[in-house]
């Protein structure tokens, strides 16, 4: 498994049995109960939010939603959310900070609605909240990339302290496809867009963006979905508690320096 | 050449000729300015005498970072930050490096914003200039990492920040770190806000994808020139997404005031006022200090 390329896990991620954050939810939290609606405009099914319990430990879970089925994926437009479903996040995410729970999110996206009720409602605005936003969450925040991670849509629930991402998963500023298209005007390209633009999750590890990889089991989430689920669990229970003991003002400093930390230039 | 001459003779036999039935001339273009919006032509002097806004519809022509400054800033008042601060080609992407050194001497920019103090009558702040003739001022390690540090420093020195904003978005050249610029600043913002500071965005043309979704938005203030473009996702991606065409006003400053995202549209002639104004209503005056 450690030999494959970014298009080879592409199509592993897109396999149409990997399991999504619903079939998770139910292996590793006990009683979740969903929380609707952002109070402003409407409830975004692209992301789903709500308490859970984490062993003994309450939690807020959000995450983005990718269909099982084309019904399922109608209802959750593909995983691809709207502005109010980020207003949501950051509802949840400020009311998991009043009770002193931590935040765990999971992010699988192909990115942001691109469409005009997304503009009109302010798309850009919505993600630069979160951006801002989830820097001040006193809580300790823990981020999953589950599939795929679609650039500023997966972003806006991946301000964290730590980011984990499972073996196969993939997070990119533009999908390959958008690359291919950009670079040599043909989106058909897309593979090799995908194998030159470092987005995986040893890529990722390399740059510093993330923290932790989950292992897969062999071929894939898919061949074998409840020990994907007792491996993102086992981490789950040790990243929650790791991050609980961190005095807060040490957690937000260091929340700021893991991001503040990227980039590479010369002076 | 022989290739001309047969077209010369093409023409004189083509009952249609091309050129002239989708109306498109052939100017030269140091002499005349077409408007993108309204398709107005001006003469280029009487364009840059009315700092390159369209006579006829009002549209807000892109300027360089240097325009800018000189248009913004007190004569002699600025002093850069981090001038020489350049990209390397952090995933080696084809073409990238031999494409920065290129657009470095076309356009006499390290880099597509340029950071640093000023005084804006009189008043001081930290400014940051976008400059959409750099690669679109598309948003890499340098760009966050400049608008970083002028957040940061305006928190410790407790100056305003004005960010005039441009940019195509995330780098795509620079692949996951470019998307991370986007939490960089976002997080910076948060902290000079945290100490009551204020933050002025002027949106100017074209603002879009990664840096609409980041510190453009973040604004306390959010300003914008008449006419220009706002939005996350490009136009073209909507279209094919919805598979119809878009209204004219789609993403405009009037649109994004008509749904609540700006405070106010500027024209440029009254913009270094304003900024001066709203600044001195978050700065009281001290007696000895500002003569604005």
């Amino acid at each position: 498994m450690a030999n494959l390329t970014a298009w080879e896990r592409l199509t592993i991620v897109r396999n149409k049995n990997r399991p999504t954050v619903r079939d998770y939810i139910p292996l590793i939290f006990d009683d979740f109960y969903e929380m609707h609606g952002d109070r402003c405009f409407g409830d975004d099914r692209a992301i789903i939010g709500g308490v859970a319990m984490l062993g003994g430990t309450a939690v807020t879970v959000i995450a983005e939603v990718k269909g099982r089925n084309i019904e399922e994926n109608k209802e959750s437009n593909f995983a691809m959310p709207h502005p109010e479903g980020y207003r949501k996040a950051l509802r949840l995410a400020r009311q998991a900070e009043k009770f002193h729970r931590p935040i765990i999110c999971f992010i699988d996206t192909p990115g942001a609605f691109c469409g005009i009720g997304a503009e009109e409602r302010g798309q850009g605005e919505a993600i630069a909240r979160n951006l801002m936003e989830f820097f001040d969450v006193k809580v300790p925040i823990v981020s999953i990339v589950l599939g795929e991670g679609g650039s500023g849509g997966a972003l806006a629930l991946g301000i964290c302290d730590e980011l984990a991402m499972l073996e196969n998963a993939l997070y990119s500023v533009i999908s390959p496809r958008g690359c291919a298209s950009i670079l040599w005007k043909d989106a058909s390209r897309e593979m090799e867009a995908a194998n030159i633009s470092k987005i995986t999750a040893d890529d990722l590890l390399q740059f510093g963006v993330c923290e932790v990889i989950i292992k897969e089991p062999l071929g894939g989430a898919h061949t074998n979905p409840q020990q994907m689920a007792e491996s993102i669990s086992e981490y789950l229970f040790d990243a929650v508690d790791r991050l609980s003991k961190i005095p807060l003002a040490k957690l937000l400093d260091s929340r700021y320096n893991k991001f503040r930390k990227i980039g590479v230039f010369e002076e | 050449m022989l290739e001309d001459i047969f077209n010369v003779v093409k023409s004189r036999f083509d009952p249609e000729p091309k050129n002239q039935s989708s109306g498109k001339v052939k100017i030269p273009s140091d002499l005349l300015f077409k408007c993108p919006r309204c398709q107005n032509v001006m003469f280029m002097d009487d364009f840059k005498g009315n700092a390159k806004v369209c006579s006829a519809c009002g549209y807000h022509a892109r300027l360089t970072a240097a325009e800018r400054l000189d248009m913004t800033a007190d004569k002699g008042s600025f002093i850069e930050y981090d001038k020489g601060m350049a990209s390397l080609n952090p995933l080696d992407f084809p073409d990238y490096s031999q494409k920065l050194q290129e657009l470095k001497q076309k356009t006499g920019m390290n880099e597509a914003i340029i950071t640093g103090e000023c005084t804006i009558r009189t008043r001081p702040c930290v400014i940051g200039i976008m400059d959409s003739h750099f690669m679109m001022a598309s948003m890499g390690s340098v760009v966050g990492e400049k608008v970083t540090r002028a957040f940061e420093r305006a928190a410790e020195k407790n100056l305003p920040v004005v960010l005039f904003t441009a940019s195509g978005g995330a780098r795509m050249q620079e692949g996951i770190i470019s998307l991370m610029q986007m939490a960089k600043t976002s997080a910076a913002v948060g902290r000079h806000s945290a100490k009551g500071l204020l933050y002025i965005t002027v949106l100017t043309d074209p603002t879009t994808g990664g840096v609409t979704a980041s510190f453009a938005s973040l604004g306390d203030i959010i300003i914008a020139e008449p006419k220009i473009l706002v939005g996350f996702a490009g136009r073209r991606v909507i279209e094919g997404t919805i598979k119809q065409r878009l209204p004219d006003d789609f993403q405009s400053a009037e649109f994004l005031l008509q749904h609540g995202f700006i405070d106010m549209i500027v024209e440029r002639r009254k913009m270094r006022k304003t900024l001066s104004r709203l600044i001195s209503y978050h700065q009281p005056e001290r007696e000895g200090v500002y003569h604005g």
